[in-house]
């Protein structure tokens, strides 16, 4: 039975560091790259007698992300323990919450490539704090406890995804939704943003699901769709030579591109899961949820709002992929409307997508301290619309504008950059091409139509390419007699 | 003034500072040189911080010339149970597994004595974690009491209650999960107090049970213990399950009486077990009260029974939990030559715990593991709550409740040590209380033929403190039992 006669069954787990100063139950500082063992304390050490105190910061994001993702924000929640042994765990156990999490429900929605979106459905989302990092070197291991105790959020889908592709874009919608949240900074290296993966097949049609594979230790997007790969044909292959699938759970090797086996089900811990008496339930006031405010613009709502204001869909999404161009654009057509209300996002994505990206791509400029304003960047669209400048010259204002923040105005004298639309000027340099060239006048006539963009071309050549287009081919047509 | 100052009972010690006919360093000095003389035979110190105590004692005294005092417990010598964190002064738990690891921090209460101005002369003796009822579960060997040698001064806390039994300072703090203020105070004669759960902070107070542990004082008067919680109650914003309540100014309630008083007498509190004794004397104590204008009113708390049951599963749960960061990584014992990171675990735990805290560390992981989880775990939280609600039925007729602290005296050393049954029945007054997070107090209330302390047990309503400093003072103001000594050699 061929691959394509099983049906694959992903579901994700992602864990996301919060963005939050401090960590989730003390109060030492959460930067990354610090001198081991420098970021601590009594709690987050995990000392004898110390007891941890909620971070009300970690819980407005949890918030924010669970508003944005569309779930059931629980007024009550509760945290537990999850008890089990290793040396990066200080306490002997990680405060998390099991049974009652903050979030409910919600979905992950996906662009498609075709138009339109696709949802996939969450089971939850809950708090929980991060455990240190073991560091294996020569003299033996060390364990660093910097990270233990960084607010984490675990969210967790349903499985409903049905390839590595799907999960792959699944992940990246997730990654750039909290990323616009402000809440995590979508690092997948640093392991800020992390992705375990719950893999199993069922042949197509059938009801039950087939036993699942937990994998391990994924920490791009192309491993995520490497890794699932690997293992969908490693389960269907197991079960076509008459083989089961055992359920465990198994790290992906990114280097040889194979998942291989950890812990098998019955080494896996008991994590003896119960209610941390150290912490009241977490009880959020109708006040509290509403005062959590989401960004004006997600992903998707920016995408569609560009598209529906004369954005091709693939450019919408282009920007939409970066909150900064996603903001800058709907700046500069909010300052172009101030002159044009009926003006639509084209330029405006095109200024962003052409000069701006190539700027930013030359690592010329950093968008997150511009030196210009969308007001500047209105004001060349609007010298464009005018005439005073051509849409060419127009590339190289913005080119030197996004660099420097110099006035439009100025570039364009300084880089004498102004077209010329004056009739009479354009008039007598008209009169002289078409006196010099009496026999292409004759071609002309005789129906050589394209003729004219040699004229153009010649009045141009004399103008040193200033000339207004529009108003030479309107002068070259009204003389040569249409 | 008295020869000896070490022998003022607290309540009584604060005015003498303030009058100054007695200074903080006479004090300290008077203490010291009972503890040289007696602790050898007692063993309630398992560390004695004299020169820290002398600086903070002299520091009190110039506080007092300057008429700057912090508080009326400034100069006043107290001892701290060995669970609290003191910061540069090593704490144990009494455990092997603890010994040597100094803390860098202070505990809440600790910081709060300190800003009071009292004098902190050393650690007391305790059951290893919190975990026992006699002090014989130390790695450090027990505690004595003061008014028999050859028996336990009670436990968890019994360092403490002996230290305060033992006049070798006039007070002390201790913590309480299942009694261990209330049996020791019960069983050397002195008072004590578990405040209501949140009353007191934890932060800094290793942990046996966090749903269960409070702090607590002792004294030998009513009036100490008042000033003591006064001091160290409120609010922490490092322990979330600490109350925003307002302190009050609990020596200001002593006066009150007991006239018109509801004091319930639960019959579950009288039964099987309870030395005739024992039973003479708290009912003595009751119709003292009555005759003070208390009124006596028949309470029940039928689910008290199954107390001890339900405490054993919810205590050992949390502490299976608590006790999983002693682990050998970071802190304390570490055992040598293991192979792999899980004899590493399995040597230093075993090696530095002792056999009543890996008991209660196999039932209490028993009691969460999958499959058994809701029929021990979450089956004791349901009982736990059919108790609070035992409690809460009760507390609506009446204004505290009396009953026995303990069903017996002290105990010999040895005799309940093979069997943890026994000697976990001990508590069977003391626990439901703890279940239900109510304050209660332990007085002492008479003596028995063979000369040994009798406790009753007051029992308030959730933060009502005041009515069991009221009702022990009007208690302790019409009798002597307080006043009563051990002889020590």
């Amino acid at each position: 039975m061929p691959i394509a006669d099983f049906e694959p069954v992903i579901g994700l787990e992602v864990h996301a560091q919060l963005l939050t100063q401090t960590k989730i139950f003390c109060g030492c500082s959460t930067s990354f790259g610090q001198e081991p063992n420098t970021q601590v304390c009594p709690v987050c050490l995990g000392l004898p007698g110390s007891l941890p105190s909620l971070n009300r910061t970690a819980v407005e994001f949890a918030v924010r992300a669970g508003k944005a993702l569309g779930c059931r924000i629980q007024d009550r929640s509760v945290f537990s323990r999850k008890n089990y042994f290793y040396p990066d765990l200080p306490k002997g156990y990680q405060i998390s919450q099991f049974e009652l999490p903050i979030c409910l429900g919600g979905e992950v929605t996906v662009p498609l490539d075709g138009g339109g979106t696709k949802s996939f459905a969450l089971t939850r989302i809950h708090l929980e704090e991060d455990a240190g990092k073991n560091v294996h070197g020569e003299g033996g291991s060390e364990v660093d406890l910097n990270r233990a105790g960084t607010p984490l959020i675990e969210i967790v889908g349903e499985p409903v995804l049905r390839s590595a592709d799907e999960a792959s874009e699944y992940l990246k919608a997730l990654r750039l939704v909290l990323v616009y949240l402000g809440v995590n900074d979508g690092n997948l290296e640093e392991g800020s943003f992390r992705c375990d993966a719950n893999v199993s097949v069922r042949k197509r049609g059938a009801d039950k699901l087939g036993t699942r594979v937990e994998l391990k230790n994924i920490n791009s997007f192309r491993f995520i769709r490497q890794a699932i790969d690997f293992e969908i044909a490693r389960q269907v292959e197991l079960l076509e030579s008459g083989g089961r699938v055992v359920q465990e759970t198994r790290l992906f090797d990114n280097e040889k591109g194979v998942t291989r086996s950890m812990r098998s089900k019955e080494e896996a811990n008991d994590y003896r899961y119960f209610p941390e008496p150290d912490l009241p339930p977490l009880v959020l006031t109708r006040e509290f949820i509403d005062s959590v405010k989401l960004p004006a613009w997600l992903p998707l709502t920016a995408a569609a709002e560009l598209e529906k204001n004369g954005v091709p869909a693939a450019d919408a999404r282009t920007i939409s992929a970066d909150q900064a161009l996603v903001t800058l654009a709907f700046d500069v057509l909010a300052e172009i409307r101030k002159a044009d209300p009926a003006a639509d996002a084209k330029w405006t994505a095109n200024a962003l997508l052409g000069e701006l990206a190539r700027a930013l791509n030359d690592k010329a400029i950093d968008l997150a301290h511009p030196k210009f304003t969308a007001a500047q960047v209105a004001e060349v669209s609007a010298l464009q619309a005018k005439g005073t400048i051509s849409s060419t010259a127009a590339r190289t204002v913005l080119a030197e504008l996004f660099r420097t923040g110099a006035s439009p105005a100025q570039i364009v004298a300084d880089k004498g950059l102004a077209q010329v639309s004056d009739t009479g000027a354009l008039e007598a340099v008209v009169d002289a091409i078409l006196a010099k060239n009496p026999s292409q006048i004759e071609s002309y006539k005789a129906g050589k139509k394209n003729l004219l963009a040699f004229f153009v071309g010649q009045a141009m050549k004399e103008l040193k390419g200033k000339g207004n287009p529009a108003e030479l081919n309107k002068l070259l047509k009204a003389k040569l007699g249409e | 003034m008295t020869a000896d100052p070490s022998l003022l009972p607290l309540g009584e010690l604060t005015e003498a500072l303030a009058t100054r006919a007695v200074s903080a360093v006479e004090v300290l000095e008077a203490c010291l040189t009972r503890i040289r003389a007696h602790d050898p035979a007692v063993h309630a110190f398992l560390r004695l911080t004299e020169e820290r105590a002398r600086k903070t004692a002299q520091e009190s005294d110039a506080r007092r010339a300057q008429g700057q005092a912090r508080s009326p417990l400034d100069g006043v010598p107290l001892a701290l149970k060995d669970i609290f964190c003191e910061r540069g002064v090593e704490t144990s738990c009494a455990s092997k597994i603890l010994m040597g690891y100094v803390p860098p921090y202070d505990a809440t209460v600790v910081e709060r004595l300190h800003a009071a101005g009292a004098v902190l002369v050393g650690k007391l003796n305790m059951d290893e974690f919190a975990m026992g009822s006699s002090t014989e579960n130390s790695a450090f060997g027990p505690t004595r009491n003061p008014w028999d040698l050859s028996r336990t001064p009670g436990g968890s806390s019994g360092g403490s209650a002996a230290a305060v039994s033992a006049r070798f300072v006039p007070g002390a703090l201790g913590t309480d999960t299942g009694g261990s203020i209330r049996q020791p105070a019960a069983l050397t004669g002195c008072v004590g107090l578990k405040p209501t759960y949140g009353r007191v902070s934890r932060y800094g107070v290793v942990a046996f049970a966090s749903s269960l542990d409070q702090v607590g004082p002792f004294a030998q008067d009513v009036k100490g213990c008042a000033h003591l919680l006064s001091a160290i109650a409120g609010r922490d914003e490092r322990d979330q399950t600490s109350s925003a309540r307002a302190v009050p100014d609990y020596a200001k309630a002593l006066g009150r009486g007991v006239s018109g008083l509801r004091i319930g007498i639960p019959p579950e509190f009288f039964g099987e077990g309870l030395e005739a004794e024992v039973e003479a004397s708290v009912r003595a104590c009751i119709a003292e009260l009555q005759k003070q204008g208390a009124q006596i009113v028949p309470v029940s708390l039928p689910h008290a029974p199954f107390a001890i049951a339900t405490y054993y599963v919810v205590a050992t749960a949390e502490a299976s939990s608590n006790l999983a960061r002693f682990d050998g990584v970071r802190f304390g014992l570490r055992a040598q030559g293991a192979g792999s990171l899980g004899e590493l675990y399995g040597r230093s735990r075993d090696q530095g715990f002792g056999a009543e805290v890996k008991r209660r560390i196999m039932l209490g992981t028993y009691a969460l593991s999958s499959g058994y989880y809701d029929a021990y775990y979450l089956r004791a939280q349901k009982v736990r709550a059919l108790i609070q609600r035992d409690f809460a039925r009760a507390f609506a007729e009446v204004d505290c409740i009396l009953t026995p602290t303990t069903p017996t005296t002290a105990f010999k050393l040895g005799e309940k040590s093979d069997n943890p049954l026994a000697m976990y029945l001990d508590d069977v007054y003391t626990v439901p209380v703890n279940l239900a997070g109510l304050p209660a107090m332990s007085l002492p209330c008479g003596l028995s033929k063979e000369g040994l302390p009798i406790g009753v047990q007051l029992i308030g309503k959730s933060f009502d403190e005041e009515t069991l400093f009221a009702a022990a003072f009007a208690y302790e103001r019409a009798t002597t039992h307080h006043t009563r000594a051990p002889a020590l050699g």
